[in-house]
């Protein structure tokens, strides 16, 4: 029970395609930053997909915080990805319609785990607060297309974080950040991660953010379908 | 409640193409509904119009004619009745009472009605309600006239006014009698049916106006007379050619056309100037180069006034002719000395209803004159029955521009999809299964059909409101503004049930797709 993740001969593709995912064995410890590298192209996002189980394995076992993806319905995977997994993605983060405020507390609104997790705290205080410890607590009120790049990822940070998951999935969060912003972005995670002791998985096509992370893994090492 | 409030906030965030959506949906609502409420509220106004009254009797032709001259003034009737003829079904024992009408003449675009006090003790409309008086005294004298509760308000007259009355139904009469003017005795209450739109005299009145020259003819009885009252004046008749176009239809065969002016020659009144006036508006060509009759074009074309040397020019002269003729005495006459000739129609109430049938039949089969009863139900559903194919095609048209309206809709939300891809992978991010999607979509969908629903039925109530007092001006017809019947709920169900089932088109493509895209959009 110590792994956050545990993939066994683990083979996916689209439809009928050829085989994008062929990982013989893949374990991550609970509590670890890592930092999952790859080029474009050598199936970062799918592997992030059937980790938060909106994809289904063909073959294998995918264990992600204990749990056998493969023996859940799709609604069941459904609600384990709300409860345990928070999602950042590399741009466009935001549902347009929504505050900043409704945006960090949507997952919270969505799953009653995660909205049971946050202590008595109301959806707003923790949402106010979050959105404080990354620096945005000035743009609740604002409409999310009103935002930069920078502080539209930082929202996204904080929905991700809201209501502790054990799990979070940044799938290149810092690409369209120039460097200085990256690694104020990074602290700013880190720090938060720790507070709640998640596992944090980050993928970037970008080696120069390696240094920070406690685990680095090529992907193109651990997947055969890459060549 | 989160997908609701979803829905909502992505419709607000829309908010045009929701309002287009919502528009375009609330305008054919309206026109279904509202179709549906024109169509009752006819038939209501129509069946409130005459109630109690067993049978309609008039002279033979269509019934659904009868129906509509005799109870809602539209229409001319064709042929009179013998006076005697309506006393003999008058004192049938199976009849109980009777209500004569003399039909036919107009004053300023309102039906003149003859009739007696029975109109007062017996017509009945809206489930037995009587005629009362709004002020003054039913018209009892000759030259007595009540007004219908419109007529007064729209005309802008009150007790002691003289008017005068036109012969024929032409909107625009000239002055034909004004050597017998009525007086104003009393106005009506308010009805909502025809009787707000007629103007009451007796039936002696009634056969005064049609006196040739303003006095009663001699007492010859086989004066011509007789006939003009229904049909239009004969030839020999002075004052005839005055009237407009209306007054004078061109069945008749005198018109006002050029060739018609030959006619004239022989005839001293012909141009007066009243007639000079009718001219002018007919666009004759005596008046386009403006200086009239010594025009040789004018002269031509009316051969008569050439020829006649009769002295058109003389304003003074031509008005006068019709008072000189030396019969300005009607207003010394009493109803007394007026003998009335001849009905246009009657209205019957049985003593007991079972003799319905037999009396219609009896009446029908009347050898001295042609006669026919009709049964005002019978005729009513006879002429809605006649209207069910128009009735049926404008609500068949109604539904097609609702489902327009929905496939508008649907086409809205369909192409937004594309855009909502990255909405749709978030939402799968958070936690939200592809059921939430298709409840959200669906959700939008029939939040976009009530609401224009509901907007649909504000949007025809608000214009029945302004509509109505239009309507019953122009058509007589007093269309009730009634709640949204079982029909209207029924309808307004169906259109928020076809908003929820046309949700799924959108919302099945958004599942697929967000199936397919996972987390990432893959075009």
């Amino acid at each position: 029970m110590s792994l956050a993740i545990d993939l066994r001969r683990l083979r996916f593709r689209y439809g009928g395609g050829p085989w994008v995912l062929d990982i013989p064995e893949l374990t991550l410890e609970r509590g670890t930053r890592a930092f999952l590298f790859g080029p474009s192209g050598s199936g970062k996002t799918t592997l992030l997909g059937v980790l938060a189980g909106v994809l289904e394995a063909e073959e294998g076992e995918v264990r992600v915080l204990g749990e056998d993806l493969a023996s859940l319905s799709g609604a069941q995977r459904d609600a384990f990805r709300a409860e345990h997994i928070g999602y950042v993605f590399q741009m466009f983060n935001l549902i347009p319609y929504l505050s900043v405020l409704d945006n960090i507390a949507l997952p919270a609104r969505m799953n009653a785990e995660r909205r049971a997790r946050l202590d008595g705290t109301g959806v707003r205080e923790t949402a106010t607060q979050l959105a404080d410890h990354l620096q945005i607590g000035d743009l609740l009120k604002k409409p999310v297309t009103e935002l930069s790049v920078g502080q539209q990822q930082r929202v996204a940070a904080c929905r991700a974080l809201i209501g502790s998951p054990e799990l979070i999935v940044a799938d290149e969060p810092t690409s369209s950040l120039d460097f200085d912003r990256r690694e104020a972005f990074l602290e700013l995670l880190f720090q938060e991660c720790e507070r709640a002791g998640a596992t944090l998985v980050f993928v970037s096509h970008d080696r120069t953010l390696e240094g920070m992370f406690s685990r680095t893994i090529s992907l193109p090492d651990v997947n055969k379908a890459v060549l | 409640m989160l997908v609701f409030d979803l829905a909502l906030k992505s419709l607000r965030n829309r908010a045009f193409s929701t309002s287009l959506t919502v528009g375009s949906i609330a305008l054919s609502v309206a026109l279904l509904i509202g179709v549906e409420n024109v169509r009752v509220g006819m038939r209501e106004s129509f069946s409130n119009t005459i109630s109690q009254t067993d049978l309609i009797v008039g002279t033979k032709g269509g019934t659904i004619q009868l129906l509509l001259y005799s109870v809602f003034g539209m229409g001319a009737p064709t042929e009179n009745v013998s006076w005697e003829a309506y006393r003999e079904w008058a004192d049938h024992p199976a009849v109980e009472w009777t209500i004569p009408y003399g039909l036919g003449d107009s004053h300023r675009g309102f039906r003149v009605i003859g009739t007696n006090e029975d109109f007062y003790r017996h017509y009945r409309y809206r489930g037995g309600q009587q005629i009362a008086l709004a002020e003054g005294r039913a018209n009892e004298g000759l030259f007595d006239v009540t007004l219908g509760a419109d007529v007064a308000t729209e005309l802008s007259y009150a007790l002691g006014d003289e008017i005068a009355v036109t012969h024929g139904l032409g909107e625009v009469g000239f002055i034909n009698h004004d050597h017998m003017p009525f007086t104003v005795t009393g106005v009506l209450a308010k009805t909502f049916t025809p009787v707000d739109r007629a103007i009451y005299v007796t039936l002696e009145g009634m056969e005064a106006i049609h006196w040739e020259d303003g006095a009663p003819p001699a007492s010859d009885d086989g004066h011509a007379h007789d006939e003009a009252e229904a049909e239009s004046p004969p030839a020999d008749d002075g004052h005839v050619h005055d009237d407009e176009a209306e007054a004078a239809p061109a069945d008749d065969g005198h018109a006002h056309d050029d060739e018609a002016e030959a006619a004239h020659d022989d005839d001293d009144h012909a141009h007066d100037d009243e007639e000079e006036a009718a001219h002018d508006e007919d666009g004759h060509d005596h008046d386009d180069d403006g200086d009239a009759h010594d025009d040789e074009a004018a002269a031509e074309a009316q051969a008569a006034p050439a020829d006649d040397g009769h002295a058109h020019d003389d304003e003074a002269e031509a008005q006068a002719a019709p008072a000189d003729d030396g019969h300005a005495h009607a207003e010394d006459l009493s109803i007394e000395d007026v003998e009335v000739t001849q009905v246009t129609s009657f209205f019957v109430g049985t003593t007991n209803r079972r003799d319905v049938l037999q009396l219609q039949r009896e009446i029908n089969d009347f050898e001295d004159e042609p006669m026919m009863a009709v049964i005002p139900g019978v005729a009513l559903n006879e002429m809605w029955q006649g209207l069910a194919y128009a009735e049926t095609g404008l609500r068949l048209v109604a539904i097609f521009v609702v489902l327009v309206g929905l496939l508008g809709m649907l086409v809205s939300l369909y192409t937004s999809l594309n855009e909502r891809r990255r909405e749709m992978a978030i939402l799968r991010a958070v936690g939200a299964g592809p059921n939430r999607i298709i409840t959200l979509l669906v959700l939008e969908s029939l939040c976009l059909a009530s609401a224009g629903a509901l907007a649909g039925l504000t949007l025809v109530y608000a214009l029945l409101a302004i509509a109505q007092p239009l309507v019953e001006a122009q058509a007589g017809l007093f269309i009730p503004i009634r709640p949204p019947g079982s029909i209207e709920l029924l309808f307004l169900g169906a259109v928020v049930l076809a908003g929820f089932l046309m949700g799924f088109v959108p919302a099945l493509k958004a599942y697929r797709t967000a199936l397919h895209d996972g987390l990432a959009v893959r075009v």
